[in-house]
């Protein structure tokens, strides 16, 4: 999600970039496009005006800064006012010094509290908590059960009893208390906030429970409403924050703008993917560095952190830059990809990814067609492709289940992205190490265009639509500076992967 | 084979990212989370989790947000049968609304300031950027044409147009005219209301007096079979269910043929919730309505099913079941809460699917025909 979003916003601020001056009426036009994208992105309509409100008033305004040209000062400013309207800040999740803390979950029927009781369990479990999930959900009977399939799934113990919503979450605490459990969660009912009888059992519990959290789960798909949903919630239970779910649909996400704006509560978790590993805190700003197209490397190289054998990737680089990488760590490289879940996700935060690549289909089963050729082939010709010929392209299609022209065209793409990370490495290993210190130094501080920070767009004139760390520390072995990664285009108006 | 270059590409790119120590300082998290963090992950990662998950879990989701909005009560099912009307069901949520167009309606002249307020109006109701715009546009000439000069006339002149727009659909429920059983299938996004829908429906039909077999296409979680189950036992019809994580298209069809050797006339088939941008799932989706004309039932309905909260990714919805499966008409559900559903109107615009029912409510005569001139009403109420 949110690409579209970013599309929009790319190609109009883009027309800014490059202005020495702005005039006002630059600035209205930005607007009204700017305006267009966040109504049909959902974001509630007085969030919008309020939003362009801010925005012409400090783009029109003193605001000069020498560094920047008035094309980039107003992508600065864009970026720092959805920064703010996005939530500022992670929350930052602090545990009730008499255990236990307790969460409570409430939201509308079929925003996913159940699923998500059960990811944010797992996430505490990750803390190095001990959570217990409760089933306060007593309306339909299959939630309990539910929820108690989902805590054999993440070994979390779940509590409920056949009483009543409020005395279960009563008796919860006391058996947290009992059992050692140092986070309660507590799943609700769904419920219309207009519904006033439920909308007191529910304040009913959150006075039975004294939640240290209480978080609203909302459905990203959700249109103008999300804002009246939140506001009566907001009302009857003071929350704390929001979880945002179904992110992995292709909605805007505008609800997520809108309620931090109107409640004052920030987006606190998303929920991105049906497994229960797809669920983490929410990063405003990152997530505001991504609807302006410049990617989302910090949690890429989160995720990958999490799912790279770190040693095993450390030495593929290092063959890779040395020319040895073979098709054989290419498989190994690989695996570790699919980890990572869709790669259509994996693409959406890089940045500097041409939108025709982004919006391209990609079948993760081409993944599996590609693993299925590397492994007909045999070990030899693993190490060498030159090995092979003809014959050995049709057996190798043959035993794939592909075609011969996509066996070679594999090996074809193969050898050139290595020749280019060859050239790329240079001198060879000696640099690496050096380099290597330099990258995670360069991380807190390069000047590259760090993609993430708020307020730190594109200095220098440089297009924020590149590997900026690379171009810092790598890059300049080589005359001409940036390091254009193969695949990786500098920017929107290369197109090597003939999209276009 | 553009793919294979990205896939290459991605691959290499992240694997040196990741090899070259590309490894951002801890503590940029430190300051944020407990240290214990770090060794929990190195820990998680001997003991992998990840194992768990998807089907289960995804079937959790949904079973969650399916079941979540059917208090399946015996009470609200029994309760008979005078249909309510939009309005009356409407009431409640509305009367908590200050009516923005009452401010429209109390203008005496037609100045900028009335024009932003309607639109504020219509977007507020999810009518959509486009739509609104579309339909000021024609007002704006109706305002010259018919030289309409109060807020009360521009409103009556707008509400006519929307109810014109929505109006000349066929939005009858068809029964096969062949000698076997019709099928109904409902689709749609997760947790929006599909297996309640079927549930509400089949009571519905039960009492017009047809023999009805609900079919329970949702393999992905084992609540959903129970929960359709559930309904079907309330609405006295019968009910054929699969293996859990078994081919939804095999069990929609076992329930056509059970249905056909115990002529009964109408299937209603459930699907699990699949999200419109997931290839795969939309691809089992074509199938399983492939395979449900299959045997000696016909397919006379696909519906979508959309909650009256979803956004202007409504249509974006529409688009991409109806290219899978060719939807005959919408549900709008959920319409009770605070939300207007006005997107259903880029719905009919655009790709001319009507919506053929909503719901109001939680009981099996709260899903009523879709009125065109109600609705509009209750968009502005």
């Amino acid at each position: 999600m949110f690409e579209s979003l970013s599309d929009r916003f790319e190609s109009v601020l883009g027309k800014l970039k490059g202005k020495g001056k702005l005039s006002e009426a630059d600035v209205d036009e930005a607007l009204r496009e700017i305006r267009l994208a966040l109504l049909e992105a959902d974001v509630n309509f007085t969030v919008v005006k309020n939003f362009c409100a801010r925005i012409r008033d400090r783009a029109v305004g003193e605001e000069v800064s020498k560094a920047l040209n008035p094309g980039q000062q107003m992508v600065k400013i864009v970026n720092d006012e959805l920064t703010a309207t996005l939530g500022g800040e992670t929350i930052r999740i602090t545990y009730n010094s008499k255990p236990p803390t307790v969460v409570l979950m409430a939201g509308l029927q079929g925003s996913g509290k159940t699923t998500n009781s059960a990811k944010l369990a797992r996430w505490f479990k990750s803390q190095g908590r001990h959570p217990l999930l409760v089933g306060a959900d007593l309306q339909r009977p299959a939630a309990v059960e539910q929820l108690r399939t989902l805590g054999r799934q993440i070994e979390v113990p779940v509590f409920s009893e056949d009483t009543d919503p409020v005395q279960v979450a009563k008796s919860a605490l006391t058996e947290a208390r009992k059992t050692g459990r140092d986070v309660v969660i507590v799943d609700t009912a769904g419920r219309l906030a207009i519904d006033a009888d439920l909308m007191d059992e529910v304040r009913r519990i959150s006075e039975a429970v004294d939640p240290d959290y209480t978080f609203l789960v909302i459905d990203a798909m959700t249109g103008q409403d999300a804002v009246n949903t939140a506001e009566a919630f907001h009302a009857t239970l003071e929350l704390d924050g929001v979880i945002l779910t179904k992110l992995d649909g292709d909605a805007r996400g505008g609800a997520a703008l809108s309620v931090k704006e109107v409640v004052g509560r920030p987006i606190a978790f998303t929920s991105t993917g049906e497994k229960l590993r797809d669920f983490d805190l929410f990063h405003p700003d990152r997530l505001a560095g991504r609807i302006l197209g410049m990617g989302d490397m910090l949690t890429l190289i989160e995720k990958a952190e999490e799912v790279y054998e770190k040693d095993q990737a450390e030495a593929a680089a290092t063959r890779l830059l040395e020319g040895e990488f073979t098709l054989e760590d290419f498989l190994d490289q690989m695996q570790q990809l699919k980890k990572m879940g869709p790669l259509s996700g994996v693409l959406g935060m890089m940045p500097g990814i041409p939108k025709e690549v982004k919006n391209a289909q990609i079948d993760d089963r081409e993944i599996a067609r590609v693993e299925a050729i590397i492994r007909s082939m045999t070990p030899a010709e693993r190490v060498d492709p030159d090995l092979i010929d003809q014959s050995r392209r049709v057996r190798i299609a043959t035993g794939s289940g592909t075609e011969p022209a996509r066996v070679g065209e594999l090996i074809k793409q193969f050898k050139e992205m290595s020749k280019m990370m060859k050239r790329m490495g240079g001198a060879g290993t000696k640099r690496l190490t050096k380099s290597r210190r330099k990258v995670a130094k360069g991380k807190a501080k390069g000047p590259g265009g760090r993609s993430t920070g708020a307020g730190r767009v594109a200095p220098k004139g440089k297009a924020p639509l590149r590997l900026p760390d690379f171009e810092a520390d790598l890059g300049g072995s080589k005359p001409g500076g940036g390091l254009r990664l193969p695949g990786l285009p500098g920017g929107p108006e290369s197109d090597p992967f003939g999209l276009g | 084979m553009t793919v294979i270059l990205i896939i290459v590409a991605v691959v290499i790119v992240l694997g040196l990212i990741v090899g070259l120590g590309f490894i951002a300082p801890r503590n940029r998290r430190g300051s944020l989370e407990p240290p214990s963090k770090r060794r929990t992950l190195v820990d998680d990662r001997v003991v992998p989790p990840e194992e768990v998950e998807r089907a289960a879990l995804v079937e959790a989701e949904v079973a969650a947000d399916l079941a979540t909005h059917v208090p399946v009560d015996d009470v609200v099912v029994e309760e008979v049968a005078e249909r309510p009307r939009f309005r009356d069901r409407l009431g409640k949520a509305r009367a908590a609304l200050s009516g923005a167009m009452g401010s429209i309606a109390g203008r005496s002249k037609i100045d900028a300031e009335t024009w932003d307020e309607l639109e504020e109006a219509l977007i507020l109701a999810d009518v959509g950027v486009g739509s609104t715009q579309e339909l000021l546009d024609h007002l704006r000439a109706r305002v010259k044409v018919d030289g309409l000069s109060n807020g009360e006339e521009l409103l009556g002149a707008l509400k006519a147009e929307m109810a014109n727009r929505l109006s000349g659909f066929d939005r009858e429920l068809k029964l096969s005219s062949d000698s076997g059983p019709t099928v109904w299938l409902f689709v749609g996004v997760n947790g929006v209301g599909k297996t309640t829908t079927i549930g509400k429906i089949g009571v519905r039909q039960v009492r017009e007096g047809r023999t009805v077999l609900m079919a329970a296409g949702d393999t992905f979680r084992a609540a959903a079979a129970e929960q359709l189950g559930m309904w079907a036992e309330r609405a006295g019809a019968e009910f054929v269910r699969g293996n859990e994580g078994g081919d939804p298209s095999a069990v929609i069809f076992d329930g056509v043929e059970a249905a056909s050797a115990r002529t009964i006339d109408l299937v209603l088939a459930d699907t699990a919730g699949r999200l419109h941008n997931n290839v795969n799932l939309m691809e089992e989706l074509s199938k399983v309505r492939r395979v449900a004309d299959k045997g000696d039932g016909t397919v006379t309905e696909v519906l979508l099913v959309i909650d009256a909260t979803t956004g202007q990714n409504g249509l974006v919805q529409a688009k991409q079941f109806t290219e899978a499966v060719e939807l005959t008409g919408v549900v709008l559900t959920k319409l009770d809460g605070s939300a207007k559903g006005g997107i259903v109107i880029a719905i009919h615009d655009q790709l001319g699917i009507p919506v053929k029912l909503v719901g109001l409510g939680e009981g099996a005569e709260d899903l009523v025909s879709f009125d065109a001139h109600e609705f509009v009403e209750a968009l502005f109420a």
